[in-house]
Order: C-alpha cells, then structure tokens, then sequence
C-alpha cells in the first residue's frame, strides 16, 4: 500500500473513528444503559453525568497513559536492567555511567547550555521586545526575529554550518566568520566546530537563534500589559529610559520571564537534532540527550541508554514540579 | 514613553538603528543559505555568498584541453576554447599548477614539449605546434578568470527531480507530508473532548486530571523510545508510518488538551448554561457550540503540532525506518551533511525545500501561533 494512501485512510479511520466513538458511546449511555425515562429517569441522568466525563476522557487517557506516563516507569525499570532489558543489576548501569568521560563531558556541556541559552534568548529576547514595541515597523521586525522559530532544528544546523565554514588559509572564506575573523586581523581560519569547549558556544547560538523570537513574543505581550501609570508616574519622577526597562518595567513581568526562562530551559535539556547535526558530540561537545540515543541505538545498550534519559528525567522534575503547583495554584 | 521618546531625536533613532541591526543579524543566516541555493557550486566554493552580486576573480580548477587537429601553413593546430559560453573573463594563466598565473591573457607561451599554445581572454586557445599532436598527452591549463553573478534553478532540479541513490529530497517531502498530516489531525479531536470534559463537567478527580497533564506536558518524549519500540513490536507495529502517528499523536496530547481547556474554560458560562436549560446534551453543547467558538485555539494547536511533526528529527529516527519510503525531510538532510557536506549547492537547496513549507506556514497562520503561545506557556 502506498504510505499516501496509508496516510489518507489513517485520517479517515481515525477521525471516523473518534467522532464514531463519542458518538456512539454517548448514544449508548443516553438510550441503553441509563435512558431517561420510566421510574428511575432522574437517578439514570445522574448516572449518566457521571459516567459522560470519563467517556469524553477515555481516548487521551489511554494515549497519554500508554505514550508518556507508562514509559516513565518502563524507562526507570529498564535502567535497573542490564543491555537487553532481561537482567536485574540495580544500580550498575548508574555506576557504569559515572565512570565514563563521555558522560561527565555531556554534563559539563548540559550546565553550561542550561545557564547560557535561556539566559541569552531571554537578554535578546527582551531587548527585540523593547526595542521593536514602539516603532512603526516593529510588527515586520517581530516577524523576521520569529521566524527561525518555524525552521527545523536540523534546517538550522544546515544554516549555521554555512556561517561556520572553513576554507584552505590562502583562498576565499564562503563562511563568514571566518570572512570576518580574517577581516579583524585574525591571522588564520579557524575550524569553529572543531575547537574543544568553545565550540560549544557555537552549538547555543544556533539555539538562541531559534529561541529569541519565542522570548520575544512572550515577554513584548507581557511589556505591554504593564500598567501605563507606573511608568507615567516614573517619567514625572525624571526616571531616563533605562530606569523605567530596569527599575519599572522588567520588575513586573518577572513573573513572564521565569515562565519563559523555565520554557527554554526544557528545550535546551532536550536538545538533539543540533548536536546531532553539527558535530555529533565529537570534539568535546556532546550532551546528554545525544549520549543517550548513542548508547540506545549505536551501542544497542538499553540499560545505560535509560539511566541516561532518566538523568534529563530527573533535571526536568523541578521545573515539572513548579509547573504543577503554579497551575494548581491558578485553579483555586 | 511615546513622549519622552519624541523629545529625544538621538534616542528615537539609536532604537531605529539597533532595532533594524537586531534584524540583519537573524535574519542574515537564513538569508546566506537562500542565496547561495541559487548559485553554482563553482561560485559556491569560490566565494562568500554576499558578494554574489559582484563579478568574481577566481582561479578555475584545471582545464585539459580538448579539439580536432586541423594542418594549416604547414602547421598542425588546435583551436578551442576553455570553457563554453560562461561569460568569464581571463586575467592571468599557466599551464603548470606551481605557477597558475605565469602568463597574461593574449600571451604565448612555448611548452616544455615543444608546443606554442595562446590564451585569450575569452577563454578561446590556440595550441600549434610543427609535428602532429595525435599522440601527445594534451596540456591542462589553469586559469585565473572574472566571473559575472550566476544564478541559476539547477541546484534544486538536481536535488529534486536527479537525486543520488538514497538522496531524494522530493520523495523525502512527501514522506514528511505523510507523516505530518495525520499526526497533526488525530490528536485534535481526542484532546477536544478532553478539554471539554476537563473544563466544563464536574467530577471527582478533575483538578488532579489538569494538574497531571500540566505535568506531561515537560516529560520529555527521550523517556519514550525504547519502551514505546518494544511496544510497537509487541503489538506487531513495528518501525513505520503507524507507529509515528501514534508516537506523534501521544507526544502532541498533552499541549492539545492543556491549550484547549485553556481556551475553552474561558468561554462565557452563560451560553453554556443556557443551552443546557434550553434541554442540549453536553454531546450537542460540544459540537455544536464549543467546537465552533474554539477555532482560534484549535488552529494554533494545529499549526504548533504540524510545525512539530514536520521539523522533528528524533521521533523519525526512532519509529520510522531508514529506506526510502520512510525517510523524512530531517533525516534526509541529516544524511546529507553526512555524506555530502562540503557540497553546498546540494545541501542548501534540499534544506530550503526542507524549511518551505514550515516557513510558508509560519508567515500565513503567524496570528494564531502567536496566540497560542501566548496561551500555551504555563503562568
């Protein structure tokens, strides 16, 4: 069969299928099980509103059971097994792992991508906010600063490794860093991607690149929702420009900064497609989640693969945890 | 602000300046491999791409030369020309590679095995010589020419329609179609109903049914390769298009529903009410109310969802296979800077092709992807 016409009648099946599914099983509970009629119509309509919400539930409950929250504890059980997932060895694939240079080197790259990408994507972030809120081309600029946003991660990589392109000294550059290096008085080209701990940096700004515009939507929406007379109160005061950024207005929306820091930072402990891409963790660059898909699919070791993931787990739970109270919080 | 600004030319215009500085600078790298998609791959790895606008002086690869000998004056000649019909214009060349530049357009220059040979600046050559050349290894020659700006569509008729074996960007593109599509369809209608369910029916366990999908919505999808491929293989999926809708179905559910009940819990209760006074089933109240008000949300859920499926890498390496009829865009692109990746030509027409339709998207729906981040991000 051709995927095409899989495709075409996975739609239909699925759709169909949904729409088949809630209608049917409401028909069921409405006229077969609890019809609202004879002696106990009021207790049957009860019935039936309790019942109705797991009904509508049922489809995602299952999808997010089995898809993400039963994978959790499969992943930790696999973690505590040996290569093929058959052998109990407790902690050895945790031990094993802390005796690998590779290993602490993703760690070592992780830390540092966690303090410089959301840090950098919020500053720049911030900064197109601001600068683009009151001019009146701003809308085309937040655009063109967005739109890295709807280009792969891979697309991205492809894009950057042009501007770090390294030529024979003596002939032209084609990328330009290089170009510019060289035009600074740089006395040869250098291999970006290839010098161990900066290139690192080199890897982040494909993904500050990407993230700025999110930072920017988010935080030019919460700039404007800060209350004009504050900042009316401020200019009466004789605050300069500065002032009122720093001492005005960024104060009120910390609230929007810390969601969109803890945004970033969830994506930057996933981070894969660009290292993958780029330099696939060679030259000292590798981070966690692609030491993990090595361990998984080239190494074939399920054991130390799962440690691996439970590890980005474990350094997501806070942010999970934060989530959760905030958004309970929010529904009293 | 707008007055303080206005009182202050020089500021107004240090915004101006960085703001448009601020742009060039992300909207430059994407620019650079735009422009050199539409290059040829000599000026490719000859020259940066932004001065492609500018006539190039470059030294070409060596040339052999080529022609019929014709006897004329008792001389034995041959005429040809370097190179046919690209416009470029010869400054310097030579005819050994440790001096490439020995000669001046126009000049002769006598060979070590006895023949005159000239080049012209057109590229045109005489090589004569008194014996007849049958049998000689003809002379290569370097060239040192100018070249005007060339642009030219090959480089995506030749990613597109004459792909090297295992390399077809244009079978990768429906693939990727194929993948997306559904992927992003499914998921709508199941995380609809529960959003419903979720902010609009009383029942016990709710609050904690919200806060567990908040919760999913950061579990990060690397928990589920493995445990999910076992799965898929138990249940006789396997590696295919099956199981990356399902994955991508699962994946997408929980910013569906967390984005949707946003949404809809912010409808006003009044009509919700009414129409159940009025004798509507919460089935009716759903589809004929709610669904309908939530366009807004839906759409840029469907917009985040398809520009997800279409740019992820890691869910595609993980449950679909690697031949031909499964590859998509990211993978074929990742093989790509694999395999060819000093060939720019290649590489940025297939990655312009890669990043299309996500960008077409983007810049068509922007109003409802920013929306739904604005909803989407957990406050």
């Amino acid at each position: 069969m051709h995927p095409a016409f899989q495709a075409v009648l996975t739609i239909v099946v699925g759709v169909g299928g949904c729409i088949g599914y809630f209608y049917f099983a409401n028909l069921v509970l409405d006229k077969v099980l609890f019809p609202a009629r004879g002696p106990q119509a009021g207790r049957n309509i009860n019935r039936a509103n309790m019942i109705r919400p797991w009904l509508f539930l049922l489809p995602a409950l299952i999808a997010l059971g089995l898809y993400l929250a039963y994978p959790v504890f499969a992943t930790l059980w696999l973690s505590l097994h040996d290569k093929t997932g058959e052998t109990f060895v407790g902690g050895a694939n945790y031990a094993q792992m802390m005796t690998e240079a590779k290993f602490w080197e993703s760690m070592r790259s992780n830390a540092l991508w966690l303090v410089v990408v959301p840090a950098a994507s919020t500053a720049f972030g911030l900064l197109a906010a601001q600068l683009t809120d009151r001019i009146w081309w701003g809308s085309i600029a937040k655009s063109l600063i967005f739109m890295p946003m709807a280009i792969s991660f891979v697309g991205a990589s492809v894009i950057w490794k042009l501007i770090y392109d390294v030529r024979p000294a003596g002939t032209d550059q084609i990328g330009i860093l290089n170009a510019v290096y060289l035009a600074l008085g740089g006395d040869a080209p250098q291999q970006w991607l290839q010098i161990p701990f900066w290139n690192n940096f080199f890897l982040m700004a494909v993904l500050v690149w990407i993230q700025s515009g999110f930072a920017m939507v988010i935080l030019s929406a919460a700039l404007r929702g800060v209350p004009e007379d504050t900042i009316e109160a401020a200019i009466l005061d004789g605050a300069n420009p500065f002032q009122i950024f720093f001492k005005i207005k960024v104060p009120q929306i910390m609230g929007t900064i810390i969601v969109v820091w803890t945004t970033i930072t969830i994506v930057v402990l996933k981070v894969f497609d660009i290292v993958r891409a780029m330099t696939n963790g060679q030259w000292e660059s590798q981070v966690l989640a692609n030491y993990m898909y090595d361990k998984l699919f080239t190494a074939s070791d399920w054991g130390v693969g799962s440690a691996a993931a439970m590890v980005i787990m474990a350094l997501v739970t806070p942010i999970l945890v934060w989530n959760v109270y905030n958004a309970r919080k929010e529904m009293r | 602000m707008d007055n303080i600004a206005g009182s202050k030319p020089a500021l107004v215009w240090a915004v101006h300046l960085s703001a448009a500085l601020l742009v060039a600078l992300w909207v430059f790298p994407t620019l650079g491999l735009f422009i050199s998609s539409f290059r040829t791959a000599d000026q490719i790895a000859s020259s940066g791409w932004w001065r492609s606008l500018s006539t190039q002086e470059a030294q070409m690869p060596a040339i052999r030369l080529k022609g019929e000998e014709v006897q004329r004056d008792g001389v034995y000649v041959i005429d040809g020309t370097l190179f046919d019909g690209a416009g470029a214009t010869i400054s310097r060349w030579g005819f050994n590679s440790k001096d490439p530049e020995a000669y001046a357009a126009g000049e002769t220059a006598a060979l070590p095995t006895g023949e005159a040979l000239t080049v012209t600046e057109t590229g045109a050559f005489t090589l004569s010589s008194t014996q007849t050349m049958a049998d000689l290894r003809m002379p290569r020659v370097f060239a040192t020419a100018s070249t005007p700006p060339q642009f030219t569509l090959n480089n995506y008729d030749t990613v597109l329609f004459k792909p090297a074996p295992g390399q077809s960007v244009g079978k990768a593109f429906l693939n990727t179609l194929t993948v997306s599509i559904p992927a992003t369809i499914i998921p709508i209608l199941i995380a609809a109903f529960a959003a419903y369910a979720l902010a609009w029916m009383e029942f016990p366990g709710r609050a904690l049914l919200v806060a567990a999908v908040v919760g999913l919505l950061v579990v990060p999808l690397q928990l589920a390769l493995i445990p999910l491929l076992q799965f898929h293989n138990m249940i006789g999926i396997g590696k295919g298009y099956l199981g990356v809708w399902l994955a991508h179905t699962g994946f997408g559910l929980p910013l569906a529903i967390y984005l949707l009940r946003n949404y809809m819990a912010g409808l006003p209760r009044d009509i919700i009410e009414n129409a159940k006074v009025d004798g509507a089933t919460d089935f009716q109240i759903f589809t004929k109310i709610i669904l309908p008000l939530s366009f807004p949300a839906l759409a840029s859920f469907a917009i985040f969802q398809f520009l997800w499926t279409w740019n992820d890498l890691l869910v595609a390496m993980v449950f679909l296979g690697t031949t031909e009829d499964q590859m998509v865009l990211t993978g074929t692109l990742l093989n790509l800077m694999g395999s060819r990746g000093g060939d720019w030509e290649i590489l940025s027409a297939s990655a312009f092709i890669s990043i299309a339709v996500p960008l077409a998207v983007f810049f068509a729906m922007q109003k409802y992807l920013v929306r739904g981040l604005l909803a989407g991000s957990v406050k």
